[in-house]
């Protein structure tokens, strides 16, 4: 029974906040928000000297064989400078599918590539119908003489324009779910890119007989749902502690705020409806944290239990960041409301957090059917 | 980092059930499950207090040289966690939780003797004498009081939601020693036997039905200068040292679990024609389920920075409120879940020595009794608005 960080940890922990100080400048953000990557490649190659591409992935394959706490640990950081590189992504989730699914062959040609920073990844799996249960796919991938052909549409397929390759997901013959890499310029893929809310780009897909070699299926033909639900809990995780870095940023810039700024002769903190609503801000800050920290412990649980830990971190993180972001904007006054300020930024990527894989109704409703109550998840 | 506990650990905590299996009885059991307040009543409570005080675990949080078990902070949580799966009765907080430490840290070597071994052995049991008709959250402005007269204090006043006042023997008061520009440093901290002569005590009978709580009145009465703790005048220092303990006795997830187990199996009963059913009941089982894992991890992350020997800084501060909150949702749910019984109304108590089998499933009775009595969760103690103005002052730094 420990819950404090390691020495590598807060090593760790030191070397992010101060990367993240140092390089993620509002400057930086007006910067890259007109770049039709989304992120810089530039700081990309800087996280691959770092080990931070290399972080979870096994030794074996070149990589740290870290945690989801150093995750957690890495995203918290870069959600108080609102990153928009394609960590989720390529190392998170790319990374962890490939890991999780690919043969021996596939992880020893893409990992390295992941680690080394040479190969950005996107997760093409959400469709229309399916809101957000993860087993609603009807994207086909039909077996060819030279390999597969796959049709369908992905939406919301996060920083799908800069990745090299895209892990998306199909139905084969007989039902299961596979998982296929497929080129982004392959021919038959229709990508229609956009800047996505909070900060970075995504885009949907339509797949029209995009024709795929024998080896793009990752692994072998067995199903990959299971898989695809370890890895989003992962993420969700991940993203979690990414909203508690964004919480807390805007909490410690709402606290300024108050304090300096002046109304009826005295600072706005000098009010009591100002300082509960402050506190109560606060309470919610901590509880973020606390879910976000024990989603990531419980991250390789059996899978019930890690399950229901991602959708009651989910639901409760995406429940307090919806009350401090809105908190924040409202205690800001009009200014919150503007883009001078930096906060509006905050409560974009906020927002996105909470609709990405499942808001928070979505995720109440998944645990409680996980728990075994009947509930339509 | 890592959330399980180590070998010595889980001896420990096997130790732990083993007592509580060999000494729970079932009527204890039964009791402590329909009593909707607090605080069990002190046949019940005194009798688990007993047991405990026979193994040496009779006051957790005490020093080992004034008979504490010497625990870490790992195996105070584990003692906790079991008591409160296994639906123990609560002992007499005020003298173990209370009044113990404040006489631990600034009573008299006689005081200490006296007193401890007493509260220990479960032969005193104290209430709380803080609070005053006209002195609710502004605790400083209390009048009761105490006027020097030879080796004795002379007392006249009043205090007021004293809980269990017609059960102990012994109160511990806030009582006001002199009147002084500022008022927190004219109070004392004062031990007063209930037998003294003067002492009157009218019970209040709250919403759920229950009497819990007095009002406790001194006309003329007499207490040796002996029984002050401490110096004169520095009561209000006691007095937030013995709150701090009131308000973050650090380990209540588990207690609200288990509230919320016992919510949850009714749910799932035919006696609440299988409330759980209903799709809203069952989401709202899980956001409170998710509000307490949430609590649990943060009383986790207090747990091993003790344990570690480090400051766990203010994060304790907002356990009080959260803990009132979600207590206050499990008793709503309750009431929700048992939905037409609960309309019966049970005047009688204990619930546990009916005369007669109630109308309705004996299980149901404490549920709305509960939820009424609850109300208080975010008062007492320093009320949810005071905890909000500490919060703000001593996390924020505002």
């Amino acid at each position: 029974m420990d819950l404090t960080l390691s020495d590598e940890q807060r090593l760790l922990r030191e070397s992010a906040d101060r990367f993240v100080n140092e390089t993620y400048t509002a400057d930086h953000r007006r910067k890259i928000a007109n770049d039709p990557l989304g992120f810089s490649a530039e700081i990309w190659k800087q996280f691959a000297d770092l080990g931070w591409l290399a972080l979870p992935i096994p030794e074996a394959h070149g990589g740290l064989g870290g945690g989801a706490i150093e995750i957690g640990i890495l995203m918290e950081a870069f959600g108080r400078g609102l990153v928009s590189e394609p960590y989720v992504s390529t190392v998170v989730i790319g990374a962890s599918l490939i890991a999780e699914c690919g043969t021996e062959a596939q992880r020893q040609l893409l990992l390295p590539k992941i680690a080394d920073g040479s190969l950005y990844l996107a997760f093409a799996h959400s469709e229309r119908q399916a809101r957000f249960d993860l087993a609603d796919v009807r994207t086909m991938a039909k077996k060819t003489p030279d390999g597969w052909r796959l049709d369908g549409q992905k939406t919301a397929v996060l920083d799908g324009s800069a990745a090299g390759q895209i892990i998306v997901s199909a139905r084969l013959d007989g039902g299961k779910l596979g998982l296929f890499m497929v080129p982004r310029d392959a021919p038959g893929i229709d990508s229609r890119d956009y800047p996505r809310l909070g900060g970075g780009r995504a885009c949907n897909l339509d797949l029209n007989g995009v024709q795929l070699p024998a080896d793009a299926l990752l692994g072998d033909s067995s199903d990959v749902l299971p898989a695809i639900e370890t890895v989003v809990d992962r993420a969700m995780a991940a993203l979690g502690a990414e909203a508690v870095g964004i919480m807390q940023t805007l909490l410690d810039q709402t606290l300024e705020y108050t304090k300096i700024r002046k109304q009826f002769g005295r600072p706005l903190s000098a009010n009591q409806v100002i300082r509960h609503r402050l506190a109560d801000m606060a309470m919610q800050c901590d509880e973020a944290r606390s879910m976000a920290l024990r989603a990531a412990l419980m991250a390789d649980a059996e899978p019930v239990a890690r399950s229901r830990a991602a959708s009651g971190a989910k639901a409760k993180i995406g429940k307090c960041a919806r009350f401090v972001a809105e908190q924040s904007v409202q205690l800001h006054g009009a200014m919150g409301v503007t883009e001078e300020l930096d906060i509006g930024s905050y409560f974009k990527r906020l927002l996105a957090f909470d609709t990405l894989f499942g808001g928070s109704a979505y995720h109440y409703r998944r645990h409680a059917a996980l728990g075994g109550r009947a509930v339509q998840a | 980092m890592d959330l399980t506990f180590n070998a010595e650990e889980r001896a420990f905590e096997r130790e732990v059930r083993n007592f509580i299996a060999t000494n729970l009885t079932p009527e204890m059991k039964r009791a402590t499950a329909l009593t909707p307040s607090v605080f069990s009543e002190p046949d019940i409570g005194m009798a688990w207090q007993r047991a405990l005080h026979r193994k040496g675990w009779g006051a957790p949080g005490w020093p080992v040289d004034h008979g504490g078990p010497d625990w870490t902070p790992a195996q105070r949580w584990i003692f906790e966690t079991e008591c409160a799966r296994a639906g123990v009765p609560n002992v007499n907080v005020m003298g173990v939780k209370m009044v113990g430490p404040v006489i631990i840290g600034f009573g008299s070597p006689e005081q200490k003797n006296f007193y401890l071994p007493r509260i220990l052995s479960g032969e005193d049991y104290w209430c709380q004498g803080y609070s005053e008709p006209g002195s609710g959250s502004d605790l400083a402005s209390l009048k009761t009081r105490a006027v020097r007269d030879g080796d004795d204090y002379v007392i006249n006043g009043t205090k007021i939601w004293t809980t269990h006042a017609h059960h102990a023997n012994r109160m511990f008061a806030l009582v006001r020693t002199n009147e002084t520009e500022r008022q927190q440093d004219g109070i004392s901290f004062i031990l007063i036997d209930m037998k003294t002569p003067g002492i009157t005590t009218r019970p209040i009978l709250t919403i759920g039905g229950d009497h819990e709580v007095n009002q406790v009145f001194f006309d003329d009465v007499r207490v040796p200068v002996a029984n002050r703790v401490g110096e004169e005048g520095k009561g209000w220092t006691y007095g937030k040292y013995l709150l701090e303990f009131e308000r973050g006795s650090g380990i209540a997830s588990a207690k609200l679990r288990d509230a919320l187990k016992t919510i949850s199996d009714l749910a799932e009963s035919e006696a609440t024609g299988r409330a759980i059913d209903d799709p809203d009941i069952a989401v709202r089982m899980s956001e409170i389920e998710v509000d307490i894992d949430a609590l649990e991890m943060t009383e986790l992350r207090v747990l091993s920075a003790l344990q570690t020997g480090q400051n766990p800084g203010a994060v304790s501060s907002l356990l009080k409120l959260r803990v009132s909150e979600i207590r206050q949702a499990v008793t709503r749910l309750g009431v929700d879940v048992i939905g037409n019984d609960g309309l019966y109304v049970e005047p009688m108590r204990p619930l546990y020595r009916l005369n007669e089998a109630p109308g309705i499933p004996e299980e149901l009775l404490p549920v709305v009794p509960e939820y009424l009595n609850g109300r208080a969760y975010t008062i007492f103690g320093g009320s949810s608005e005071i905890q909000r103005d500490i919060v703000a002052k001593m996390v924020l730094g505002l």
